[in-house]
């Protein structure tokens, strides 16, 4: 049974003028233990369907379900204990005012936690951090620490699945290897299911065994990641996008 | 043919604990040419890019032994020369064109202004010119994007606006500070083709300033990679995968690869040594 | 990547312990950013007179017994109306012989009991108003901003009068209409501010952990609006002293015999073409007191801003 499924959905945003439709008639799903991944240019609603899952978008249609469990409006505390996101930039999901000790303890306490101090050495052990982050305010942390603290925030209620937007293009491309080796590790580790947005596709091949190409709000096209390093994309956008990110093709005459 | 030439360029901050050095000593050329700056963030990339134009705002310092462009040292003009060659001899394309168009006033109105302030003809020319320009940039309906206020254009659409308008006074150096990693690879590559287009026709210099090694690599024709205010490589483009410096080689193997799947992702581990040693010299 | 040429390395010990990037507990972390918000503060000489002066008013204020040379309340109408720097009265007596100085120190209790009320209920008022309408948005949003609006309509020291006027005269009262004519624009900078937050990912992040709205409110958005407040209050405490001294000068606020500082004003008036100084020093305690809160603001405006401590 699929550990994601999202049947005909679509998200929509009122604004002034009248709707935007970010996500149209989308239908996925995603297996226990797979990493699947969601590629596209900006604006194609890759992000919003990470966030139309763990409920940050008011209005949406269509049926999702995790875990087998439908999903409806609002998302109660046991849906968090087994969703969790890392956010795109770990500049702007860490609170300015908070410690690192802060996060992780809130965090904790809110999903029950009863051994707060334990618990929050470990998740710093467990993404790479030692004890000495733990009372530090994100000004003190460069750009891939912050986002470990990030991860860690995601893992303190102990997921089942991960959703990852874009997690590391904010990063250095050496902090970029960190991160990502540290979510593959996580993965098998935690045996964890994701789900990664981003727009580079050399990340998605690297992380993901399944991607889907979304263009203006509709996936164009789900293939295997070993369809993808063929260069086999049946589309035309899917090709037009891997040709692309192989890097600048100078035009002769 | 030699254009611009930085001998020993050093930018310093002050800082509470001690004086920053964010570009220790280093010395390059351009000539009509593609060279690629790359680094991480800190190592020093956009403060080169800004202190060619002297745009670093003090308690910031910029010395050099010189920066000759052409011939002219452009460490002995005054603010008031120096602005005579920001825009009109040198222009700078920044990474996010929001926080560079002013919202208030429409495209058309600013290009003209560009124009005006460059110093020649009329309004009925400096239109034209704007016109001619935004058709250069490739975009398709020229009439609508003059008239139109920035919050209603894309962001690639910003982009390109604002390349074309650093191109209405025909400089002869432009510096690019990651004027694409804002925008999708399908506009990216359009970005990428105008600014190449220059470089054959109108025999600019372009400094293009990015993080991305493989666009790097791809698009100039010379490199030249910054580590801790200092540049520890420079190659041609096309052997940069051939480099032979620990830092340029970790950051290339930190790199996920579409065609070459691994398992692991090395990780850079940085060797102090790499910020003691000099700088490499960046001219041909 | 930072490479320092450092001249001035840390001096060990406890300079090194607050400057530490490494806090080991707690209150290492929380005494040590204060300590760096002090360090950037004390760079800003303009705010550090601010702070000596208002410094000074809290020791004479809780000195006042001891410091004043007379009685403030002590008539003696043989020596009314005395020049500044007579014998025993060093700035003067007024129309009834009471010694202006100690009238002042005496005064500074007041004006200080004034400022610190106003201080603490006004801004939290607008606060609660402002982020509760900020986040909630809707109807709640606007019924609140409506509410605001129409407070924000009034002149400021009108509808204090008609405060006063409904509640009769008196400090107390003089507070409470200040504080009710001062919160709005504490609401509107808290909504304006919430509404940038609440959009951000750190507060959809703890939405994914369960957290509720009051929970976001209180704990999240709250301490980043607060350090704005502060800023703004310090500012705006001239304006609270002069709208309390306006007060005590239309003889709605301090009722005589108290040496509160506008009520003198409003006494020395008759007197001010022939005997300046019994308007003109408690005139100048105010403009003293009002330029270094305003002093004081900019300084903390700098440290506090939550726009550049992110670098």
């Amino acid at each position: 049974m699929s550990h994601i499924s999202i049947d005909n959905l679509s998200v929509w945003f009122d604004i002034n003028e009248g709707r935007v439709d970010a996500v149209k008639n989308v239908s996925l799903r995603v297996n226990q233990g797979e990493s699947f991944g969601l590629v596209g240019e900006s604006g194609s609603g890759k992000s919003t369907i990470l966030r139309a899952i763990v409920g940050l978008t008011p209005t949406w249609s269509g049926a999702m379900a995790v875990a087998g469990e439908e999903l409806g409006r609002k998302r109660n505390r046991a849906f968090y204990k087994k969703v969790q996101m890392v956010f795109q930039d770990p500049y702007a999901s860490l609170h300015p005012r908070q410690s690192v000790d802060q996060v992780l303890g809130e965090t904790l306490k809110l999903h029950g936690a009863g051994d707060v101090d334990e618990r929050i050495e470990k998740l710093l052990a467990d993404v790479g951090l030692g004890p000495a982050f733990r009372f530090r305010y994100p000004h003190q942390l460069s750009g891939g620490q912050r986002q470990r603290v990030a991860i860690a925030r995601a893992l303190a209620p102990e997921p089942e699945i991960l959703l990852l937007d874009e997690p590391t293009s904010a990063l250095d491309v050496s902090v970029q290897a960190e991160i990502l080796n540290l979510l593959s590790d996580l993965r098998h580790e935690h045996n964890l299911t994701y789900v990664m947005v981003s727009h580079d596709l050399a990340v998605v091949s690297h992380m993901c065994e399944k991607i889907a190409v979304m263009q203006l709000g509709e996936i164009v096209e789900v293939m295997t990641v070993e369809e993808m390093r063929e260069m086999k994309p049946k589309h035309p956008y899917s090709r037009h996008l891997l040709e692309s990110s192989l890097g600048y093709k100078r035009r002769t005459g | 043919m030699t254009r611009l030439e930085v001998d020993n360029l050093w930018v310093k901050f002050p800082t509470r604990n001690g004086i920053f050095d964010a570009v220790r000593g280093i010395s390059f050329s351009l000539g009509e040419e593609r060279l690629g700056i790359v680094g991480e963030s800190g190592s020093g990339k956009s403060m080169t890019g800004r202190a060619i134009l002297r745009l670093i705002r003090p308690p910031g310092q910029v010395t050099a032994n010189h920066i000759t462009l052409d011939g002219q040292n452009l460490m002995k003009l005054s603010e008031r020369e120096m602005r005579q060659v920001r825009g009109r001899r040198i222009s700078m394309i920044m990474q996010d064109p929001k926080f560079s168009l002013n919202p208030v006033m429409t495209v058309g109105r600013q290009m003209m202004e560009a124009y005006a302030t460059s110093g020649r003809g009329s309004k009925a020319l400096a239109r034209d010119k704007a016109m001619e320009m935004l058709d250069a940039v490739a975009i398709r309906d020229p009439l609508r994007v003059f008239n139109a206020y920035p919050h209603e254009l894309s962001g690639g659409m910003g982009q390109r606006i604002m390349i074309a308008m650093m191109l209405i006074p025909d400089p002869d150096i432009l510096i690019a500070d990651e004027p694409t990693s804002a925008l999708d690879v399908s506009v990216q590559m359009q970005v990428l083709d105008i600014m190449d287009k220059l470089v054959r026709d109108r025999g600019m210099g372009l400094i293009f300033i990015s993080h991305d090694l493989n666009l790097v690599s791809s698009f100039c024709d010379r490199v030249l990679i910054m580590y801790a205010g200092r540049i520890v490589e420079a190659c041609a483009a096309d052997k940069l995968h051939e480099a032979t410096h620990p830092y340029t080689r970790g950051l290339l193997k930190s790199l996920p690869q579409l065609d070459e799947p691994r398992r692991r992702l090395e990780v850079l581990s940085r060797d102090p040594a790499w910020a003691e040693s000099e700088s490499v010299s960046g001219i041909t | 990547m930072s490479i320092f040429n450092s001249p001035e390395r840390y001096t060990a010990g406890w300079r090194a312990w607050l400057l530490t990037d490494t806090p080991t507990s707690r209150n290492h972390a929380r005494i040590a950013s204060f300590y760096q918000g002090w360090l950037s503060f004390r760079t800003n000489p303009m705010a550090m007179f601010g702070l000596l002066i208002l410094a000074l008013m809290v020791l004479i204020a809780i000195f006042a017994p001891l410091l004043a040379p007379h009685d403030p309340l002590v008539q003696d109408l043989a020596n009314r109306l005395q020049p500044l720097g007579t014998d025993a009265h060093l700035l003067g007596t007024d129309s009834l012989g009471r010694d202006i100085l100690s009238r002042l120190i005496h005064g500074a209790r007041i004006t200080l009991y004034i400022v610190i009320l106003v201080a603490l209920i006004a801004p939290i008022a607008g606060l609660f108003v402002g982020t509760v309408a900020g986040y909630a948005g809707g109807w709640i949003d606007t019924i609140l901003m409506r509410i605001t609006d129409i407070f924000l309509a009034f002149p400021r020291l009108v509808l204090a009068l008609a405060f006063v006027a409904a509640l009769g005269a008196g400090i107390e009262n003089a507070v409470i209409a200040i504080s009710l004519t001062a919160w709005p624009p504490y609401a509107r900078i808290a909504r304006a501010e919430t509404l940038t937050i609440r959009n951000t990912d750190y507060i959809s992040a703890i939405k994914l952990q369960g957290a509720g709205p009051f929970r976001i409110i209180t704990r999240h958005i709250w301490p980043l609006c607060i350090s704005s407040l502060i800023v703004r209050v310090t500012l705006d405490m001239a304006g609270i002293i002069l709208a309390a001294a306006g007060l005590g000068f239309l003889g709605l606020g301090a009722q005589p015999p108290s040496p509160e500082w506008g009520a003198m004003i409003s006494e020395g008036r008759k007197f001010i073409l022939d005997h300046w100084w019994v308007a003109t020093v408690p005139g100048l305690a105010i403009f003293l007191v009002s330029l270094a809160f305003n002093l004081l603001g900019d300084g903390l405006r700098d440290v506090l801003d939550p726009k550049d401590s992110g670098s």
